[in-house]
Parts: structure tokens; sequence; C-alpha cells
């Protein structure tokens, strides 16, 4: 009786146990988000998106950076995506069991945990090096290959959600397998890939570390792809950690809008494939 | 009507010619990849070739690390990479494996969806948020009230009293494993939740009707059969944790020394990089720092590599049984 007992008030307290953690990861979630918001929020003004980067002690915003961010994250994309498209149409279409996409696959989902500032550094020594300066098209390029795994592995899970009969039809009535991938396998999961490339920019769109010696940092506009370019992630480095109150809260400022985009699009590519997932197999 | 099968040959001819075009893009892609992989560890092996050919093995060892005097050994960020990632675990293990049970046991069914997602949000934060939060908010708390309380209860102590000595300075080791915990724990959860699930239900049932508790069967049922997968999802954390930059370069403190103290500044091999790559002056300085990036690519890529190994083994035998 008394072994019973204690294996029921055991349980009760491992199950306290595991709902208090839970608790805890929620309110830290909470607690970021609610610094943000009060630290940042207050300071958005519109000054934010139409002045430059200041210099410490006097006024300015954040244009330059947001400019240069979605310039640098759009081009990452434009360069990554296509090359991750094909490369994940390749194990789940042509390659499947072959060695070579097993491989592939593996070193794939190791380079999806590596750390970025490698590819910073990769980077820097092929293009930065070779070139004699810093550019945005070396942030742009850097971006690209931390973009490019979670490329190929979204678009090899969502292929292979599209059932194999639409696949035979196609083949059946003649078509070439360009063709039924482009024709059915494609729009059949283009909700799909559509998350891909949503998680892809929300990924990147944060990233520093690639950044810090690519594409460096500018106090000023810039709109030459062959120049150091200003970029969100950075300038909130370095304005956080310099001693100037100013810089310190256009970093929180900088930090609320980053989170922010990556949020929305982190739920919105969330929403957009659990909506694919009913589609795809209506008969399960 | 010849000509008529004349434009259906070409056609045909056609198709079979982008079939050719496109299959070997596909393939190039995928081999791109691996390309881009021997790439990065060439330019590793070739940038840190001076460090090393200068310092030889005591580039791993040696203890300073000196840009005037251009002497340069890596153990200090070496160990603070490994220590605060050591203490990121010892806080997200038991914290990701609460949240793991708590969501595919006793948590009700419609706040399932929901709470996994507030979760995983965890991870689409970006890391210099992390880093930020970090220094301006949980660093004066760890300053003010938690690291005073250690120094006083837990200093003077035997054995484990050393690591915690020293002023409260805020920023340093143990900051940086608070805010890396926080970091990887949604990334051992997610793994952590996905292995529980795949638990056989015969077996559970079978405890269940040895009158097992819903605890014994978590513990003594579910856990040692997914053993393999709980330690792959570990290690995806641990890989995480080693090769986070921005995060830790906020609250490490930069200073280039092996220090017990936990609560000690101290620095990180991701940090050292973030922080003097792109004012290295002088080729031997770029050299150590990319030495640095080539043992932190070796002890991740091994991580990362055993958890994956174990985890994709894990995947593969539950397909065959189902």
């Amino acid at each position: 009786m008394n072994t019973l007992l204690r294996r029921r008030i055991s349980n009760v307290i491992a199950f306290a146990m595991s709902t208090l953690a839970t608790l805890i990861g929620l309110a830290v979630l909470v607690a970021i988000l609610w610094t943000l918001l009060s630290r940042g929020f207050g300071a958005l003004s519109t000054t934010v998106f139409t002045q430059m980067t200041p210099a410490p002690g006097s006024n300015g915003g954040l244009l330059n950076a947001i400019f240069g961010s979605l310039v640098m994250t759009l081009l990452g994309i434009v360069i990554g995506a296509p090359i991750g498209l094909l490369a994940g149409t390749y194990l789940a279409e042509y390659g499947r069991r072959t060695k070579l996409a097993s491989v592939v696959r593996f070193i794939n989902d190791v380079q999806l945990s590596a750390p970025s500032i490698i590819m910073g550094m990769f980077v820097y020594t092929l293009v930065v090096a070779t070139m004699g300066h810093f550019s945005a098209i070396a942030g742009a390029i850097a971006l690209s290959m931390i973009a490019l795994p979670v490329m190929v592995r979204t678009t090899e899970d969502m292929l292979n959600l599209v059932p194999k009969s639409m696949r035979d039809g196609s083949a059946g009535l003649g078509a070439q397998p360009w063709r039924t991938i482009m024709n059915i396998v494609y729009p059949a999961a283009r909700n799909g890939l559509v998350t891909g490339v949503l998680l892809s920019i929300a990924r990147i769109s944060g990233e520093t570390a690639p950044l810090l010696f690519t594409a460096l940092n500018n106090q000023f506009w810039n709109s030459n792809l062959n120049k150091p370019m200003a970029n969100l992630p950075v300038v909130i480095f370095q304005f956080a950690m310099s001693p100037y109150k100013d810089w310190q809260q256009l970093a929180w400022v900088g930090a609320l809008l980053i989170t922010l985009f990556v949020l929305t699009l982190s739920i919105a590519a969330r929403a957009i494939s659990s909506l694919f997932g009913q589609h795809s197999n209506p008969g399960e | 009507m010849n000509s008529q099968v004349q434009t259906l040959k070409a056609r045909l001819q056609r198709e079979a010619r982008i079939e050719g075009v496109f299959r070997t893009a596909t393939k190039a892609s995928a081999i791109f990849v691996l390309v881009l992989l021997a790439g990065v560890i060439v330019s590793l092996v070739i940038g840190s070739w001076p460090a090393f050919k200068t310092f030889k093995f005591a580039f791993v060892t040696g203890e300073k690390w000196n840009p005037v005097t251009e002497v340069f050994g890596a153990l200090a960020p070496l160990y603070g990479t490994v220590a605060t990632s050591v203490i990121a675990l010892l806080i997200a293990v038991p914290l990701s494996f609460g949240i793991a049970v708590f969501l595919t046991e006793t948590c009700p069914r419609w706040l399932r969806g929901p709470i996994s997602m507030a979760i995983e949000l965890l991870a689409s934060v970006p890391s210099i948020v992390y880093g930020i939060w970090g220094l301006f908010v949980l660093a004066p708390i760890l300053q003010h009230t938690i690291q005073p309380w250690m120094i006083e209860h837990l200093g003077p102590l035997p054995v484990i009293g050393g690591l915690f000595k020293g002023p409260p300075f805020g920023i340093g080791l143990l900051t940086a494993g608070v805010v890396l915990a926080i970091m990887v724990l949604p990334f051992v959860t997610s793994v952590m939740r996905e292995v529980f699930r795949m638990a056989p239900l015969s077996l559970k049932e079978a405890a269940y009707g040895l009158g097992a508790t819903q605890w014994n069967v978590v513990w003594d049922v579910v856990l040692p059969w997914s053993r393999a997968g709980v330690i792959g999802g570990i290690m995806l954390g641990l890989g995480r944790a080693l090769g986070e930059t921005m995060a830790v370069t906020f609250v490490i403190g930069n200073s280039h020394r092996i220090a017990t103290s936990l609560l000690a500044p101290s620095t990180t091999i991701s940090a050292s990089i973030a922080n003097e790559f792109a004012e290295a002056e002088g080729d031997l300085h770029t050299s150590a720092l990319i030495g640095l990036g080539l043992l932190l690519f070796i002890l991740t890529f091994c991580v990362i590599a055993g958890a994956r190994f174990l985890l994709m083994r894990l995947e593969r035998g539950s397909m065959q049984r189902s």
C-alpha cells in the first residue's frame, strides 16, 4: 500500500514539474515579447522610417538599415531559393533512393544547424578578400547560403506529400518527368513551396553573424551593391553595444521591427502549410 | 500527314532535350550542396594554415591570445564555448523534457497546438534579439539577485564553491549559458516530443495493464524506448549552442582568459570571431581567427552529424515497423 501511495505521489509531483517547465518556457517568450514592446514601441515613430541612422547624440531613424536588410534578404532568396528548389526536386523526384541523394540529404541536414558565422568567414575569404572590399553582394551571397539548406529540406518534404498516383497519371499520358514536375507536382505543392520560401526569408532576415564581415555596415544611404550596406541586425548590434542612450533606443526599435517581421512570417508559413496539409491528402 | 508526324517528332525531341537539361540542373544543384561544404572546409584549412604552422599544436593548447605580440592560443575560447554549452544543456534538457512530457501526456488536446506553437516561436526569435534582451534585461537580474545569492550560499561549499566565486559581473559564462539554454530549448523540445509520440501504443498499454502510473510509463517505458532519439535531440541542441554567435557575443564579456568561476566574463570561439574578425590587423591574427573557425566547424560538425545519424536511424526504424 505504501509503495502505491509513493508511486501516486511521485506521479503527481512529476506532472506538476512538467507543467511548471512548460510555464517557464511560455513565461520566457512572454518576457521577451513584452520587453520588446515596452522598450521599442514607445520610440516607434515615422522618423524611424524616414531618416538615416544618426551620429551619436543627434536624431535619426533606421531607413538605410531597413532598406539594406530588405535588399540583401531579397537578393539572398533570389540566389538561394532556385538552387534549393532544384536540389530539393532532385532529392524528391530524380534521386530519391540513390547514394548521392542520401549523402546530400545528410550533409544538408547538418548544414541546417551549422554555425552561420562560419558561412560569413567563408564568403569573406571567397568574395570580400578577392574583391578587396566589403559589399552588399557579399552579404547577400552569405545569406543565400544560409537560406539554401532550409529551401532544400522544405522542398523535399513538400514534394513528398504529393501523391504518387498524380505523377503516374501524368506519366501515363506520355509526359516527360520534367513536364510532370512543372505542370503537376509543383502546382500541387505550391503552398508548401511558398511556405519554404517564407521560412527561408524568416531564417535569414534576422541573421547577423554572416553579415558582420561581408556587408559590414554603412552609416549612410547606399543603393550600390558593390559597397558596404547598412542592415538592421548589424545596426542593432552596434547600437546596443554602444554607450549612447539614443543609439540603444534605436536598437530596441530595430529589434522590435525584426522580431515582428520574423514572427509574422513564421506564423504565416505555418498557416499556409496547415492549409496545404488538408488539401494534399483529402482522402486521409 | 507527313508534316504532322514531323512536327510531333520535333516536339517530342524538344521535350526530351529539356528533360535532359532539367534533370542535369537538379542534379547539379544537389551536388552544389556538397561542393559548398567542401569549399567551406578547404577555405578554412587554407586560411588557418599560417596559424597552425606558426604555433603547431600550441594553437589548440595555448592559453594566451594577444594580437599585439601576435601570440595566439585557442584554449580560452574553446573552454568558453564548451562551458557555456554545458551550462545551456544542464538548464535546457530538464526543461525540454518537462515540456515534451507535458505536451504528449498532460496537456488537454485543444491546448496542444497553441502551446507547441508558442514554444516553437522561441526558435524563430532572431539571435540578435536574445542578445539585446540578455544584455539589458537578463544580465541585470542575474547580477542583482541571483548571482549575489549564489556567491553567498554556493560559494562557501566545498568542490563546487569555486564555480561561484568573485564579484557578480552580470555578464559572463553563466549569463551566456542561460541565454543559450532558452535558444536551444525549442529544438530539444520538438525532437523529444516527436520521439515520445513515436513510442508504440501497445507497449504503453501493456505497462498500464501492469498497474503502472502515467509517470511510470513515461520514465520506465517511453524514455528507454526513445533513448536514441532523446540523445540525438540533446546533441542537436548542443550543436546549436556551440555555434551560436550573436546572443553570446552580447553577454559573454569578451575576455580572453580561462575563468574557473562561472560568474566571470569569458569568451567563446564564435564571440571572438564576431568581435575581432572585421578589425583583425596582421595576417597572423586573421589566420588565427580562421583557425578558431576551423576548430568550431570540426566540433559542431561532429556533434550535429552524430545527432542526425541517431535521428535518421530512428526514423528509418519507425518507418520499417509501421
